[in-house]
């Protein structure tokens, strides 16, 4: 099969889907002849022109608002937000309007539209570019939340999402965007709330999200030079969250990790584990232990920044400890 | 009075509309004050003429956005009155299934896209379905109610810079009642209002929110215009609350005087004076007018009794609606 790279898969979807339906249209800053500071969605505006490809001012909030409005008129808008960071900018146009407003409505008013954007750290942006802000709006009930973990995933999580009746956010890691993966040209369609089992083992679960997927990938690697056998699942949507396939696995292998690139405290990470206690605990062997982003603004220095994110290593130590049967004290 | 509709027909109609909502919000407060109704509302008692002047401009097609102060958007755009009064009381019947209540009325078969709890939040929600109206080649005009308090929102700014940039069929009318919540308009707004639409370029009028026929006139000339992809526009529609920012807020004298209420109520009600124009014109007798108030009276009253006496929501209801169904 060919391989295409994130950035490309994302372009792939959009245009596919845009061909397929004329109600669809991208808004954003710098979408149309910029294709976005990534460069994903260069070309679009040749094909579908500027009433299609909507350059905006910077004006976030302004731009959710009208995707809303638009939305709940007839047109499936996929909105571009620059960098993760900027959903604080956002947030009443997406929490109060967007995600309330099919409930509010008592199911009359529909808001089918796509959030794109991106998190992750390590690209030395500092504190301001570089948070993965997806828990944040996971609280909120009514928003569907994606993070595709390859080219794949966005690819078919995308088309899936603009096809959708709901708002859906689609956290990209913007690191991965030049990753190539195996991806079918045309048609391709994962459903929301189907964990992908990326790695078959039988003594501990590794559930990992987005670019989080690869470091459990390397940890089982390394564990399974020590003759660990590590499971990886990825969850692939957090809403909805797939929790049949998490805990077959984890009454299967009886421990567990939970990866996430968020801040680990009240996090993705926080709400699997506690899940699995209510819902497998008689199953586990230890703790379920949570590895996200340290509690910190992300820092700016390479020094600093590296320690902040969950690594192979990091990983594979604590898959360690837990196999030993060792405490931890946080 | 501008000479705007020339219909009788009309003019009774809108009248009625106006008397409508008058009486929907004396029994909305009566609700309220007999401890029957959930939460707190908000009166539009007062402001009638801003909404039934510009919603008779509109086509069933043709869309609004509505705010916390909305029951008369609603009536104005030809909600029946059962069903409002279910929602507020959280009734099965309500246009929302009771999941909205006062502040998040909806009906889109007329065109209503909500109310918005949030001031200011629906300015983008307008101005959004302007876009899709013009993308997908739909010939309606959304209007986005707000009021002066809301012109405070950054919101506003953004999304008046996009209709302005785009040519988009929306027109923002701000319903000035003098009031920010509590606080006099003249401490929270700095220099003009219709100032602040004009430095993007968008054509703004100020006209007297308490004459139906002036507004209705300016309406239907800025509503034809925007068809003709002439918008966006601006109103700026100076008109007057009679109750409080909410129906508790009762003693009110710290930032409104009583004279000032009185001298609106004796002078400047919109549905007196418009009385008294049609009786002056010969268009209708008084007994005519009265009879009109007293069926109007009477359906409320009859509205109301019914959803006291409608459903609630089976609880199994709780969790429905979170997601719409996707085919």
């Amino acid at each position: 099969m060919r391989q295409i790279t994130l950035s490309t898969a994302v372009n792939e979807a959009i245009a596919e889907e845009m061909r397929r339906d004329e109600t669809i249209f991208l808004i954003g800053e710098d979408v149309a002849e910029a294709g976005t500071p990534f460069k994903i969605t260069s070309g679009l505006v040749e094909e579908f022109g500027t009433d299609r490809v909507i350059d905006t001012p910077i004006a976030e909030p302004g731009f959710m608002g009208i995707a809303v409005g638009a939305a709940m008129t007839g047109s499936r808008p996929i909105v571009d937000l620059m960098f993760g960071d900027f959903i604080f900018l956002i947030m009443d146009q997406l929490c109060n309007q967007a995600a309330k407003t099919h409930y509010m409505s008592g199911g009359k008013l529909n808001v089918p539209l796509v959030l794109r954007t991106n998190m992750g750290a390590t690209r030395r942006s500092a504190a301001q570019h570089s948070q993965s802000l997806h828990a944040i709006v996971a609280h909120i009930p009514g928003l569907k939340i994606a993070m595709p973990s390859s080219a794949f995933e966005a690819k078919g999580l995308l088309k899936t999402a603009i096809r959708d009746n709901n708002p859906v956010v689609i956290f990209e890691d913007k690191l991965m965007y030049q990753d190539k993966a195996d991806v079918p040209e045309g048609e391709l369609l994962i459903p929301f709330g189907v964990a992908n089992v990326k790695r078959e083992g039988s003594d501990i679960t590794l559930v990992g999200t987005s670019s989080m997927v690869q470091v459990a990938e390397k940890a089982a690697e390394i564990l399974a030079a020590e003759g660990i056998s590590a499971e990886v699942i990825d969850p692939r949507t957090i809403v909805p969250l797939d929790m049949d396939t998490i805990n077959a696995s984890v009454r299967k292998t009886s421990r567990c990790i939970v990866i996430d690139e968020g801040h680990q405290s009240f996090g993705v990470t926080s709400e699997i584990a506690s899940r699995l206690m209510e819902e497998s605990f008689y199953h586990l062997d230890g703790p379920v232990i949570r590895m996200g982003a340290m509690d910190v603004p992300i820092p700016f220095s390479p020094a600093l920044e590296d320690i902040t994110v969950p690594t192979p290593e990091g990983v594979a130590a604590n898959a360690r400890k837990l196999m030993a049967g060792e405490m931890f004290n946080g | 009075m501008t000479d705007a509709k020339t219909n009788t027909e009309d003019y009774l109609r809108m009248y009625r509309q106006m008397v409508r909502i008058r009486s929907f919000e004396d029994q909305a407060n009566q609700l309220y004050l007999s401890a029957k109704m959930p939460g707190l509302t908000h009166m539009y008692s007062g402001e009638e003429a801003v909404a039934v002047g510009i919603c008779e401009a509109l086509k069933v097609t043709d869309k609004i956005t509505s705010t916390h102060r909305g029951h008369g958007h609603c009536v104005a755009k030809g909600a029946d009155f059962k069903q409002m009064f279910c929602e507020l009381l959280g009734k099965e019947e309500g246009y929302c299934r009771g999941k909205g209540g006062s502040m998040h009325i909806a009906d889109q078969s007329n065109g209503n896209l909500g109310a918005n709890a949030i001031v200011g939040g629906s300015m983008g929600i307008a101005t959004g379905s302007a876009l899709s109206a013009k993308r997908l080649g739909r010939d309606d005009v959304t209007v986005c109610f707000f009021g002066d308090g809301a012109t405070a929102q950054g919101l506003l700014y953004e999304v008046m810079n996009m209709a302005a940039l785009w040519s988009l069929p929306v027109i923002y009318a701000c319903e000035n009642n003098g009031y920010s919540e509590y606080t006099r308009t003249d401490e929270i707004a700095a220099g003009s209002i219709v100032g602040r639409a004009e430095a993007f370029g968008i054509e703004a009028f100020k006209v007297d929110g308490q004459d139906v026929l002036a507004v209705n006139d300016l309406a239907q000339t800025l509503v034809a215009r925007c068809r003709k992809g002439e918008g966006p526009f601006f109103i700026e529609l100076e008109t007057y609350r009679y109750h409080g920012h909410h129906v508790g807020d009762i003693n009110r004298e710290y930032y409104r005087p009583k004279d000032e209420e009185k001298e609106w109520h004796t002078n400047r009600d919109p549905i007196t004076n418009f009385a008294k124009w049609l009786t002056a014109e010969g268009i209708v007798d008084q007994a005519e007018l009265d009879t009109i108030q007293t069926e109007i009276k009477t359906d409320a009253a009859s509205a109301v009794a019914y959803a006291l006496d409608a459903k609630y929501p089976d609880v199994s209801e709780v969790d429905m609606h979170v997601f719409a169904e996707t085919p």
